[in-house]
């Protein structure tokens, strides 16, 4: 079960460990993606989207087929994006906000149900084989050197693009108007309404932001993962685990969590890939024991 | 004695249950009903069980069906083991049923450990991340699950007490016993002290403390026996299928279960088993119309939440006046 021999051998070669890294690193990247859209609907509008790995899905599907048609991959993670985020809204008004307040059973069944359905409708639709979209063509390109490891330039790309996207969120959220607005309907809401602002359209726009989060990293990823209906459910529970250990709500907490988990699972894979999820709900475990708030927001647990 | 005289109602409705079960299997000789039964008696005990946390306790769980999928597992693990047939013998059916519940109840209790003390959300969020554990465990661990395969290869069903479960009819009576007793327990609990503590923890935990009731115990002591309660279930779908599945472990079911709950009523305490039997025949009637089976379910459900807001069973006795508002 363990391989330690192989993971020492690993990391006494620059060129292994290097690789491992960034794989480590795209894989968390991702993960964060998708998990500060979940906290970030968690802590403003309380409820946690079950279904949020079905936008994760969605748009890596959106993005395949608009790669099909404009083969441009920077065009169709934008439209994986945004019809994530436009599919998140219609989630949010529709279905999600009629239980909001209620018994957390409804919201649950709600959730089971709309993933049943968007499973079986992306079926009818792309098929229920495995897809692979291929590394665009735009990174077809000769990879960098590091320390005497390849690095993919679309791997770099994506480490990047997801950082930029985090901190573009996290100001969004801390300094615009926007921001300010979401977060005092957090505390408040009937005041935020009282003093004439719509607060279900800010809440809807909020849940779209959170689903489109999901949504490009599902784009951003279809290059390198295979498409398949129900991928979304095995992301959805490492991100949930991404919020335990980093806190819920709290997006730098779920970066360094993503992180960890990321690296957890690239170096797992070589030294004890039988051991890689139980290692990951260890983690969970002890963090829930010692810190049951995460490690990194203040306060004591609700 | 004193449980006997407060239950005798409920105790003798259980007699007369099993004696009908049993004249069932007697007097039909179709196989169906006493497969579908049999289903039901399984599926039934995962819904009830679950009640016993969502109804009783107020603790919603998303994770259920991994008791019920560890149950069957062990139990069919043991069965294959030759070792485990030449040590026991004749008597290998039950030590094996009562160490596959007792093998649940442990797992359940360090699950439980971690999940009672977190709020609602929490609950029963890292109570499916757990499932999906045990699923993943149940799916890579190829050598000893069979993985995505499940086990397969038939189990052993020694003769024991004259009872025969490679018998049709041993088996179904043998598991429609089994049920009846499980429900029965379970109406005791609900009736007991025990029960009106949880009704209590779950209506309001703060007055709970306050009241000198051990909340944390509480509700970890009734974790444990719902899931003990779902293994039961997983045992006897192993038993009918001669096997165990990963399915059984993976979310899907669990959601399920708590849609049963749902279609049921969670206020009436057989209102889950309606919602087996009603949710067994919709995937029966969808599946002969539908190859998009999930797709119906899903909309069904949505109906259901959405529309009515309550258990179908809730719906129709409030509207023929049986059950107040």
């Amino acid at each position: 079960m363990f391989d330690f021999d192989a993971l020492i051998n690993c990391f006494g070669m620059a060129s292994c460990a290097v690789n491992q890294l960034t794989s480590g690193l795209i894989i968390g990247m991702l993960l964060f993606l998708v998990a500060s859209g979940l906290t970030l609907i968690f802590g403003v509008l309380n409820v946690i989207n079950f279904a949020h790995g079905t936008f994760y899905m969605v748009g890596a599907y959106f993005a395949f087929s608009t790669y099909l048609f404009t083969e441009s991959y920077l065009l169709s993670a934008f439209v994986g994006a945004l019809g994530a985020g436009i599919f998140g809204i219609f989630f949010e008004r529709v279905l999600i906000s009629k239980v909001y307040g209620q018994d957390i059973l409804m919201q649950l069944l709600v959730c089971y149900a709309f993933i049943l359905i968007t499973d079986d409708l992306v079926k009818l639709i792309w098929g229920t084989d495995y897809i692979a979209m291929g590394i665009p063509d735009e990174f077809r390109l000769a990879p960098f050197r590091i320390f005497g490891g390849y690095v993919p330039p679309l791997y770099a790309f994506l480490i990047i693009l997801s950082l930029v996207i985090g901190i573009l969120t996290i100001l969004l959220i801390s300094k615009t108007r926007f921001g300010s607005i979401v977060r005092a309907a957090a505390e408040n809401s009937p005041m935020v309404s009282a003093l004439g602002i719509r607060v279900p359209l800010y809440f809807a726009l909020l849940f779209g932001l959170g689903c489109a989060l999901a949504g490009i990293a599902g784009a951003l990823a279809a290059p390198v993962r295979s498409l398949t209906p129900g991928m979304g459910f095995g992301i959805l529970i490492e991100s949930f685990i991404v919020t335990v250990i980093g806190g819920m709500g709290s997006i730098p907490g779920a970066l360094i969590a993503a992180i960890i988990l990321g690296l957890t699972r690239s170096i797992g894979s070589v030294g004890f890939p039988l051991f890689v999820d139980g290692l990951m709900f260890l983690i969970m475990a002890i963090v829930l024991i010692f810190k049951p708030t995460g490690l990194f927001v203040k306060g004591s647990p609700k | 004695m004193s449980t006997f005289t407060l239950f005798k109602k409920d105790i003798s409705i259980a007699l007369f249950s099993v004696l009908f079960l049993i004249l069932i299997g007697f007097f039909v000789e179709h196989p169906w009903p006493k497969d579908f039964l049999i289903s039901i008696f399984s599926f039934g005990l995962l819904a009830m069980s679950l009640n016993m946390l969502i109804g009783f306790a107020g603790m919603v769980s998303f994770g259920h069906a991994a008791f019920f999928a560890l149950g069957g597992y062990a139990f069919g693990l043991l069965l294959q083991s030759e070792s485990f047939l030449t040590n026991f013998g004749a008597l290998s059916i039950i030590v094996a049923f009562f160490v596959s519940i007792f093998i649940t109840g442990i797992y359940s209790a360090v699950i439980g450990a971690i999940c009672v003390r977190l709020n609602e959300i929490y609950f029963a969020f890292l109570t499916l991340a757990f499932q999906m554990f045990l699923y993943s465990v149940i799916v890579s661990w190829v050598s000893l699950t069979g993985g995505d395969q499940g086990l397969m290869g038939g189990i052993a069903r020694p003769v024991f007490l004259g009872i025969d479960l490679s018998n049709s009819l041993h088996r179904y009576i043998f598991c429609s016993v089994i049920f009846v007793i499980c429900i029965l327990l379970l109406r005791i609990l609900n009736k007991s002290n025990f029960g009106y503590s949880l009704r209590l923890i779950r209506d309001n935990q703060e007055r709970a403390e306050f009241l000198g009731i051990r909340v944390f115990r509480v509700k970890l002591i009734c974790f444990v026996i719902a899931s003990m309660v779902a293994s039961v279930g997983g045992i006897i779908m192993t038993l009918f299928t001669s096997g165990a599945y990963p399915e059984w472990a993976f979310w899907t079911q669990s959601g399920e279960a708590i849609f049963m709950i749902m279609l049921g009523g969670i206020s009436i305490f057989l209102g889950p088993l309606v919602g087996t039997v009603l949710l067994r025949l919709i995937n029966d009637v969808v599946q002969m119309y539908s190859s998009h089976t999930e797709l119906v379910t899903g909309i069904i459900i949505m109906i259901v939440v959405l529309g009515l807001r309550k258990g179908l069973v809730e719906y129709l006795l409030e509207k023929t006046g049986i059950l107040k508002k």
